[in-house]
C-alpha cells in the first residue's frame, strides 16, 4: 500500500458567481482512513466533495489520488479514478432488485458484439451482489425483492455497499444517515466501519456527531468555505468540535 | 462488535434465489402483506381468466375455434401497438401517434406497392420504416426539445401523420397489397393465424429485450430513476428516444397486419386502436409512475379488450356499451395500481418495524 494519501485536495476554491462556496481548501485523507466533514448548512462540504467525486471542476486547485495530480470531468472519470459517492437522495432504482442496482450502468453481458442487445449474466451479478452484502454485513435479503420493498436503512445499506463494490480508492458519503432511526443509522454505520478493511478510504459528511464519534478517524470542520480546524473525535474533542461548527 | 453479529444472526437462513423475501420466520402481518401483493400482482391475469370463464358460460360461441381465431386475428394489432406502447409507458412517457403512424404505415406501403419495387419485403421494410422514421422524430423532439412530457409532440405527430397519409391518398383508399401481407393479415398456419403468430414471436422477442438485454434493463432503469440513471452512466438520452423507435416499429407491423387485413392503404386505418392499446398497457399492470410493467401484461391487457369486446359482440350488446365495459375495466386496473401501492408502502413500514423491534 502506498504512503500517499489516497486522495489530497490541494487550495481548492470555486466560486458561484459572486459566491465563493470554497476558500483554498487544503485535505489529505490517507489510505484506510474514515473522515468525517463537519459544518454547518452552507458551509462548502457539498460543494468539496462535489469537486472531487466529479461533478464540479474546482476554478483554483488541484485534486491528487496516490499522489498524481487527476482531471475530473465528469462523475465518470471520477469513478474510473476509484471514487464512488452515495448522494443525498440515494440516487436508486426502486423498480428494480438489488443485484440491477449494484450492477446499473455497468452490468457484466455476455456477447457483447451484441452491442445494445448484449445479454445479462444475471446470476453472476445476484452471487457477486449477494456475496458483497454478505461481507458487509448489510442485512438484505440480496436475490430477491425489489429495492423498493425495502426499509430506509436497508436502501441505504444498498447503496453504501454498491459504492463499496466499485470503489478502488475513496467512497463519499454525503449524510447517510439522515433519514434513518437509531437502530437503522446504527446498521449502517456498522456497514461504513467495513469499508477500510477493504482498503477504501472514507469521507463522511454528517451533522451527527455520535455518528462521527462512532465511526471517524478524524473530523474536519469547514465553515464559510474555509477548513476551520480538525479533531479525532472523542468524547474529550466532542465540545471544542461543536465550537468550531458554530463560531469558526 | 455486538450490534453487527446482531444483524448478522437476524438474517436467518437465506432465502431461496426465487422465493418471497419472507420465510417461515416473517410475522404474520407480513406475509399476509405479501400474499396480498401476490394477488394484486396476478390481477390482470385473473381478470382475463375470468372474463374467458364468464363468456363461455353464457356465450356458448365463445370458445369454438373459429371465434379463438377470430379473437386472435381482431387482437393481432391492439396487441403490437400495446407492447411497442408499453416501453413508452416505462419511461413515463406516452406515444399517442401511434394510431396514425399505423394509418401511414397502411398508405407508404401500398404506395410502394403501386411502384416497380412492389416485393412483399420491401413493401413491409417501407411500412416498418415509416414506423421508425416517425418513432425518430418523435424521440427527438421530446428529448432535444427538452419537452416534459412526450403527451403533446406525439399528439401533433398524431395529426401530423394522418395529414400526410390523406395527402398521399387524396383521402382515398389505395387497394392492393402483396399476397404475403394479405397472409398475414388474413392467413393461417394451420389452424393458427398468421396474425397471432407474429404477435407470438415479437411478445418473445420484446420480453427477451427487457428481461435479458442491457438495453432493455436501461429502459427500465431510466423509468425508474431518471437522475439515477443519468448518474451510473446510463445513455438516457438515447434510451429515451429508442423507446419511441420501438413504438414506432411496432406500429409499422400493425400497419402491416391492418393493411393484409383490408388489403388496402388507407390513412385513417387503426386510428380507433391507439386508445385500446394505452388502456391495454395501463390493464395489464404498467404504473402511470414508470419503472413497472412487462410485455406479457400489456399482452394480457390487450386480450381482456379482446375478450371483452368479442365476447359482448356475440351478445348482440351495443357497441356503445362496449367502450363502458372497456373503461370500467380500465379503473379497475388503476385502481389495482393504487392498492399495489398502498400495500407496497405497508410491507416497507412493517419490515422496517422489524428491523427494528429485534
Ligand atoms: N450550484 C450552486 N449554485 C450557486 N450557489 C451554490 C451552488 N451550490 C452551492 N452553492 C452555495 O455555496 C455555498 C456552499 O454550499 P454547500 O451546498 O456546499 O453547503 P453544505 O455545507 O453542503 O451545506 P448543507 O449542510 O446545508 O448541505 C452556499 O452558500 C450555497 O448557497
Ligand atoms: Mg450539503
Amino acid at each position: 500500500m502506498s504512503r500517499e494519501p489516497a486522495l489530497e485536495v490541494r487550495a481548492v476554491s470555486k466560486w458561484f458567481g459572486a459566491v465563493q462556496a470554497l476558500d483554498q481548501v487544503s485535505l489529505r485523507l490517507g489510505q484506510s482512513e474514515i473522515l468525517a466533514l463537519l459544518g454547518d448548512n452552507g458551509a462548502g462540504k457539498s460543494t468539496l466533495i462535489k469537486c472531487i467525486s466529479g461533478v464540479h471542476r474546482p476554478d483554483v486547485g488541484d485534486v491528487l489520488i496516490d499522489g498524481e495530480p487527476v482531471e475530473l470531468r465528469s462523475s465518470a472519470d471520477a469513478r474510473r479514478s476509484g471514487i464512488e459517492t452515495v448522494y443525498q437522495d440515494l440516487a436508486l432504482f426502486d423498480n428494480l432488485s438489488p443485484a440491477a442496482n449494484f450492477f446499473a450502468g455497468r452490468e457484466e453481458t455476455r456477447g457483447s458484439w451484441l452491442g445494445p442487445f448484449a445479454l445479462l449474466k444475471e446470476k453472476a451479478m445476484a452471487s457477486h451482489t449477494e456475496e458483497l452484502i454478505h461481507r458487509l454485513k448489510v442485512n438484505v435479503p440480496a436475490r430477491v425483492g425489489l429495492v423498493g420493498l425495502m426499509s430506509g436503512g436497508q436502501r441505504q445499506g444498498v447503496a453504501v455497499a454498491r459504492a463499496a463494490a466499485f470503489a478502488s480508492k475513496v467512497v463519499i458519503l454525503d449524510e447517510p444517515t439522515a433519514a434513518l432511526g437509531v437502530r437503522e443509522s446504527r446498521a449502517v454505520l456498522d456497514v461504513v466501519r467495513e469499508l477500510p478493511k477493504a482498503g477504501v478510504a472514507v469521507i463522511m459528511i454528517s451533522h451527527n456527531l455520535e455518528d462521527v464519534l462512532s465511526v471517524a478517524d478524524r473530523a474536519v470542520v469547514m465553515r464559510r468555505g474555509r477548513i476551520v480546524g480538525e479533531e479525532v473525535p472523542t468524547e474529550e474533542t466532542h465540545e471544542r468540535l461543536v465550537g468550531l461548527i458554530v463560531k469558526g | 462488535m455486538s450490534s453487527s453479529a446482531a444483524i448478522a444472526g437476524r438474517a436467518g437462513p437465506p432465502p431461496g434465489p426465487t422465493g418471497p423475501p419472507v420465510s417461515v420466520r416473517t410475522p404474520l402481518a407480513e406475509r399476509t402483506l405479501w400474499l396480498g401483493l401476490t394477488i394484486v400482482r396476478m390481477g390482470p391475469a385473473l381478470i382475463l381468466v375470468l372474463l374467458v370463464l364468464v363468456m363461455a358460460a353464457i356465450a356458448p360461441f365463445f370458445l369454438t375455434e373459429r371465434n379463438i381465431q377470430n379473437v386472435l386475428t381482431q387482437t393481432s394489432v391492439i396487441a403490437l401497438l400495446a407492447m411497442g406502447q408499453l416501453l413508452v409507458i416505462v419511461v413515463r412517457g406516452i406515444d399517442a401517434s401511434v394510431g396514425s403512424v399505423v394509418g401511414l404505415s397502411t398508405v407508404t406501403g401500398a404506395l410502394m406497392f403501386g411502384t416497380s419495387l412492389h416485393a412483399a419485403p420491401i413493401v413491409i421494410a417501407t411500412m416498418l420504416l415509416t414506423g421508425v422514421v416517425i418513432g425518430l422524430i418523435n424521440g427527438c423532439v421530446f428529448v432535444y426539445g427538452r419537452l416534459p412530457n412526450s403527451l403533446i409532440n406525439t399528439l401533433a405527430m398524431l395529426y401530423i401523420a394522418q395529414g400526410i397519409a390523406q395527402a398521399l391518398t387524396h383521402g382515398d383508399a389505395l387497394q392492393g397489397m402483396p399476397s404475403a401481407v394479405n397472409d398475414l393479415g388474413g392467413g393461417f398456419l394451420g389452424v393458427v393465424p398468421e396474425a397471432a403468430l407474429l404477435v407470438a414471436g415479437m411478445a418473445i422477442l420484446a420480453t427477451v429485450f427487457c428481461r435479458s438485454t442491457r438495453w432493455g434493463r436501461w429502459i427500465f432503469a431510466v423509468g425508474g430513476n431518471i437522475e439515477a440513471a443519468r448518474r451510473v452512466g446510463i445513455p438516457v438520452n438515447k434510451v429515451l428516444v429508442s423507446v419511441f423507435v420501438i413504438s414506432g416499429v411496432f406500429a409499422g407491423l400493425a400497419g402491416v397486419i391492418t393493411a393484409g387485413q383490408t388489403n388496402a392503404g388507407y390513412g385513417l386505418a387503426g386510428s380507433t386502436s391507439m386508445l385500446d392499446a394505452i388502456a391495454a398497457v395501463f390493464i395489464g399492470g404498467a404504473s402511470f409512475m414508470g419503472g413497472r410493467g412487462s410485455i406479457g401484461g400489456a399482452l394480457i391487457g390487450a386480450f381482456i379488450i379482446g375478450c371483452l369486446r368479442n365476447g359482448l359482440d356475440l351478445l348482440n350488446v351495443y357497441p356503445t356499451w362496449q367502450l363502458v365495459a372497456v373503461g370500467g375495466v380500465m379503473l379497475l386496473a388503476v385502481e389495482l395500481d393504487v392498492v399495489r401501492g398502498y400495500l407496497e408502502n405497508r410491507f416497507r413500514v412493517a419490515q422496517a418495524s422489524r428491523a427494528v423491534r429485534s
